[in-house]
């Protein structure tokens, strides 16, 4: 049987179009197979890297994978651990051997570690398929969140606030000296000692957002910080 | 979170800034558009940053109160739709927007700015009653203030409509607009630490201490206060507020 691409790359494909016919292609995010033919299931760009087809999603709630490291508000306290809001359908959960390095005494106050409201910096280290999430809070730069400014981005322009291998976040940080942690759910957290700066510097990365499917985007960010 | 984030606002306060970026009595640019909607006696949208919101007056005759046969009727109506925040939720008035309607009501109302007694048709049967509905579209904060002015400004635009034999004919408006003695406009200032602030910010207005809202006349007479948030206020704290929202409300006149 032939196979064949029908969208191109690069397309901007709706849900329930055929991307491909024939069972030589793959079906990545954001596509599944109905018979013979691969279909999207989310608005988005096609990217076809060999026989793999996926779609880059252009806007939706944040898909938690395994090894993201994401900003989340402890929303409760259970009696072994915390559920943590990170933007996602249902809640992680914050088990208490992964919450400190320290030993945590059977019935302490586990307000004393992470209370209600806290942002905390965590790693995903499971996600089931019924999208039950467990996180860690143990590991390098994985940490409570003190004061400081806290944005909410689209989680799908977040590679681009990073920009390659961390190009543009640092380019952020060279020219203002602020503080930034980016988590992939989309919540970004700013702290500048110059108010002035930490405004610049979410200025900065609101203009990203705004701008990520521009070419040449860093040269824009940079004449903006310099101005 | 709450305490962080305001220790954070308060940090920015101090060192002489705001959460925006701009002066502690700066207010967002304030933008007045009337007549957004034809089938309203008066319309007006109003846009405080990005905060929007819309008014529209309504007129009809009924019945006057038995106590007052001789006043026409003012009936103010907030609904904070739930397009305009995630926190705000449909179905009956939270009592945020009950409260946002009373205050701008009391503005309206005992500044003495509608000559009730002219909307009399006959005494003790007839009177005019204006309604006025405001609807927020985007809360970016300090809805109070833009919704008051859009209230205000609804009212300033508002036509009575043709009235053939006792019927009125809202296909087609009269040149009579509703007579105004004075407009009355209300300001909202922020207490955080010691600092007073107008036109809050979303991130301000939720970590804020107190708030006073206040109404006022051309001539700075006050005419209505409603005081809201945990913290109480000394009245040379109160003195303050009161000089700031004068002059705030000047600017905000002559935007209408």
């Amino acid at each position: 049987m032939s196979s064949e691409i029908i969208a191109k790359e690069k397309d901007i494909v709706v849900p329930g179009e055929v991307l491909a016919v024939g069972m030589d292609f793959l079906p990545s995010n954001g596509t599944y197979r109905n018979g013979d033919k691969i279909m999207a299931s989310t608005v988005g760009l096609v990217n076809i890297k060999g026989k793999v087809i996926k779609l880059i999603p252009l806007r939706g709630k944040y898909n938690p994978k395994v090894g993201d490291t994401v900003i989340g508000k402890v929303s409760d306290i259970l009696f072994s651990g915390w559920k943590v809001d990170i933007g996602c359908t249902n809640d992680a959960v914050l088990p208490l051997q992964e919450a400190s390095s320290d030993y945590i005494q059977r019935g302490a106050d586990l307000t004393m570690y992470f209370d209600l409201g806290d942002y905390i910096t965590c790693k995903i280290t499971n996600v089931t398929s019924q999208k039950l999430i467990d996180i860690s809070a143990n590991g390098p730069g994985l940490r409570k969140l003190g004061t400081g400014r806290l944005m909410n981005v689209s989680c799908n322009k977040v590679p681009r606030i990073i920009g390659k291998q961390g190009s543009m976040v640092n380019t952020i940080k060279e020219h203002t000296g602020s503080k930034i942690i980016v988590g992939q759910n989309g919540v970004v957290w700013v702290k500048n000692e110059d108010p002035v700066k930490e405004l610049l510097t979410a200025q900065a990365i609101k203009m990203i957002e705004d701008n990520a499917h521009t070419p040449g985007l860093t040269d824009k960010v940079t004449s903006f910080l310099s101005r | 979170m709450k305490t962080e984030q305001k220790e954070h606002i308060l940090d920015i306060l101090d060192k002489g800034s705001r959460f925006d970026g701009r002066k502690f009595d700066e207010m967002r640019p304030v933008e007045v558009t009337y007549d957004i909607s034809p089938n309203a006696e008066g319309s007006a949208l109003v846009k405080i940053g990005n905060t929007e919101v819309m008014a529209g007056v309504k007129m009809s005759i009924e019945q006057p109160y038995p106590d007052t046969p001789e006043n026409g009727n003012l009936s103010v109506n907030v609904e904070l739709l739930p397009l305009s925040n995630p926190s705000f939720e449909p179905g009956p008035p939270s009592i945020d927007a009950i409260e946002l309607a009373r205050v701008i009501d009391r503005g309206i109302r005992e500044s003495g700015c509608i000559d009730v007694k002219s909307l009399c048709i006959e005494p003790g049967k007839k009177v005019w009653t204006v309604f006025v509905d405001v609807c927020s579209i985007n809360d970016d904060g300090n809805l109070k203030d833009a919704a008051s002015l859009a209230a205000i400004a609804a009212i300033k635009n508002a036509r009575f409509p043709e009235v053939v034999d006792g019927e009125v004919n809202y296909k087609k408006k009269t040149d009579k607009s509703v007579p105004l003695n004075g407009v009355p406009i209300e300001v909202t200032i922020v207490k955080l630490g010691n600092h007073f602030l107008v036109d809050p910010c979303p991130e301000e207005e939720n970590v804020a201490e107190a708030r006073l809202t206040l109404a006022s006349l051309e001539d700075g007479t006050l005419c209505a206060l409603q005081k809201g948030g945990q913290q109480p206020l000394t009245t040379e704290q109160i003195d303050k507020m009161i000089e700031l929202s004068v002059t705030k409300a000047a600017e905000l006149r002559s935007k209408l």
